[in-house]
């Protein structure tokens, strides 16, 4: 038998049949919808008089258009997407987790907090960073309304085969850089769309040293190289992680299975060195235009083309800043910590670690809005509320996206800077005209108390320790 | 679809213009697929006070009715959604021509038969340089996957199953559905490993 990579594992598994096109036809197991991209799909359905093929199979959430300071959405066009899903869901029989339900929250977050996702599985979501379900040796890919459509009424996807790329991040990363800081030096060195056309599978030592929600930031994000999916292989901390749900979906048994084969071909397979993985943050307008929190705007000598000239000097108009300026220090109007890469407990806590005892810097709107109901509650009763209100911390009664694309009450104004644990920097994307550096959390609370983009490690430090 | 689609030819030469930039989010709050046109590159389109941004190719006198745009590489990247293909749509944009795309992006300009050519490097620059001039219109063959312009043919790729659901113009959905008794064969089996039930 030839070795088989991970990816094709999944994709051979869930195959019903090739079609004659050359598409694949896969088999979706699970399916989550939220208000925005799904509206189309149902009305789809109705026009043709399709009914949903199996309703027990999807999961619908409200997360992008809801406020997070309060219920229900602001206005009547947000609010009528809430209800158009919550009536879709009702017509269809389907599982809908609305405002006020404590399993509520950003689907990515809840989908693994409800035990839905275990190694082996085929999911699916009208949104691209469902490459997050790679992190627990699943294939999760994002589609669109069209797709959402298809996937209602036949549990099923055409789908093309994709070319596994492994990407190995070998060796230990330098003190104070999180998984974060690992997908954004990996968009950095390999390209924002260099992994378009791609499945990639992450590897590698300081890979399998992350935890699960590690994993996730990682496989999240890796959307941001173009790859359709991301993996990582299940192993000892998928099955703790997978575990111990009410209700999940887990069988358990065959972990192993759910790797890549010795010997297994990749049509490109990336070593990086995990020792130059330091806390990064973005400069630009793309994710791949990042830097080590040490480090210097480029300047027009380092592009080699003249198109890469245009797009530094269009990307350094729109931030605001000077080619050559120093990263460290450029003063920032707010900190957000949130969002389906960084808002699950373990980033909480990261944050937490920085603030206790600290005081977010005058003039600095700083707001965190927990991933999840259920995640704000754990922080709850963890205390770490307490940690971020007292440093000055806005602490939100309600989850959801919120400032990671401000099609909510969160928008950020034209020309605000913004230190943002979220994965896209694209102009106009926290609102028009606002300026966004991706960071990791820690980045985020440090910068928060500096008032000014700072590096965390002067921040790890045993300062607070006894303030707490 | 036809076999072939035809338009004046537009530059748009910066690289990653994501779904953000190409439908901006204030415009996806809506339950329909309609009204999409003045939403699509609202940002480089238009200021907050509603008027016309010279500097975008679009907004230019010389190719206000461009329908081929050719772009820069990883177009379309970033979130899933299809109202930015919707409203290129309506937008009256038929082709686009890239090295490379966002892959929801490709997939959902499928579904909505955008042609989406992908050619190399070297075509890209030359189809860049001849869509820099005013009233330079292309023909793009889908059928025997081919550019002309100005007397010139490029070569364009495009995988199988994208080019027919193009040229077929197939509902995807109901020709799938065709297939129930192979899906409900396949659940069968695939059932003893795994089946999801989610709580409601
Ligand atoms: S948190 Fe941001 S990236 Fe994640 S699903 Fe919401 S809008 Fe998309």
């Amino acid at each position: 038998m030839t070795a088989k990579t991970l990816y094709d594992k999944l994709v051979d598994s869930h195959t019903v049949t090739e079609l004659p096109d050359g598409d694949l036809l896969v088999y979706v197991d699970f399916h989550i919808m939220n208000e925005y991209t799904s509206p189309q799909a149902f009305s789809g359905l109705a026009e043709k008089g399709l009914d949903v093929w199996r309703p027990e199979a999807h999961l619908a959430v409200v997360d992008h258009v809801n406020g997070t300071s309060r219920q229900g959405g602001p206005d009547p066009e947000s609010r009528l997407l809430i209800s158009n899903l919550e009536k879709n869901c009702h017509t269809h029989e389907i599982a809908f987790y609305g405002l006020g339900d404590p399993r509520q929250g950003i689907e990515h977050v809840v989908v693994p907090e409800q035990g839905l996702v275990a190694p082996g599985m085929l999911i699916a979501c009208g949104d691209s960073h469902t490459t997050t379900y790679g992190a627990f040796g699943a294939l999760g890919f994002g589609i669109g309304t069209s797709e959402v459509e298809h996937v209602l009424a036949s549990q099923t996807l055409r789908y093309k085969r994709l070319k596994p790329m492994r990407i190995s991040v070998n060796g230990q990363v330098a003190p104070g850089a999180t998984a974060k800081d690992i997908i954004m030096h990996v968009i950095r060195v390999v390209g924002a769309g260099g992994a378009n056309g791609y499945a990639v599978e992450f590897a590698g030592d300081a890979i399998v040293a992350l935890d699960m929600s590690g994993r996730m930031t990682v496989c999240n994000m890796a959307v941001e190289l173009g790859a359709r999916a991301a993996l990582i292989a299940a192993d000892e901390v998928t099955t703790a992680a997978c575990s111990g749900h009410a209700g999940s979906v887990f069988a358990g048994s065959d972990i192993e299975v759910w790797g890549s084969d010795a010997g297994a071909d990749f049509d490109r397979d990336i070593s990086i060195d995990a020792a130059e993985i330091v806390p990064l943050v973005s400069w630009g307008t793309s994710p791949d235009q990042s830097l080590p929190v040490d480090g210097y705007v480029p300047v027009l000598e380092d592009m080699q083309t003249p198109a890469a000239e245009q797009s530094l000097l269009r990307a350094l108009d729109y931030m605001g800043l000077q080619p050559g300026q120093k990263l460290e220090g450029i003063p920032i109007d707010s900190a957000f910590i949130g969002s389906c890469t960084n808002s699950r407990i373990e980033d909480l806590r990261s944050a937490a670690q920085v603030l206790r005892g600290r005081r977010v810097a005058d003039g600095v709107k700083a707001i965190i809005v927990p991933g999840s109901a259920l995640t704000r509650v754990l922080a709850e009763a963890e205390g770490l509320d307490v940690i971020f209100k007292s440093a000055g911390f806005e602490w939100r009664p309600e989850s959801g996206c919120s400032m990671c694309l401000a099609m909510n009450d969160d928008v950020a104004l034209d020309g605000e800077r913004v230190a943002s644990s979220t994965n896209r920097n694209f102009e106009g994307r926290q609102g028009r005209g606002a300026r966004t550096h991706l960071m990791s959390p820690a980045m985020v609370a440090a910068s928060a108390v500096a008032g000014h983009i700072v590096d965390v490690r002067e921040y790890h430090t045993a300062k607070g320790d006894n303030h707490a | 679809m036809p076999e072939q689609v035809t338009g004046q030819m537009a530059a748009f030469p910066q690289p990653n213009v994501d779904t953000d930039v190409i439908m901006p989010k204030r415009f996806l709050k809506t339950i329909t697929r309609r009204g999409l046109a003045d939403g699509t590159f609202a940002d480089l389109r238009f200021d907050e006070q509603g008027n016309a941004l010279p500097d975008f190719v679009l907004s230019k006198a010389d190719f206000r009715n461009a329908s081929v745009l050719v772009v820069g590489s990883n177009f379309g990247c970033g979130s899933s959604r299809e109202h930015a293909v919707w409203g290129l749509r309506q937008l009256g944009i038929q082709a686009i021509i890239g090295t490379d795309f966002g892959g929801i992006f490709y997939d959902n300009a499928r579904k909505n038969g955008l042609v989406l050519p992908i050619v190399s490097k070297a075509i890209q620059s030359e189809l860049l340089a001849l869509a820099s001039k005013p009233d330079v219109n292309a023909l793009v063959d889908i059928a025997n996957k081919t550019i002309a312009v100005d007397g010139s043919s490029f070569e364009f790729e495009m995988d199988p199953a994208t080019r027919q659901a193009l040229l077929d113009e197939r509902d995807e959905t109901l020709d799938t559905l065709a297939l129930s008794a192979q899906i409900r064969a396949y659940e069968q089996d695939h059932f003893k490993n795994l089946k999801v039930k989610v709580a409601r």
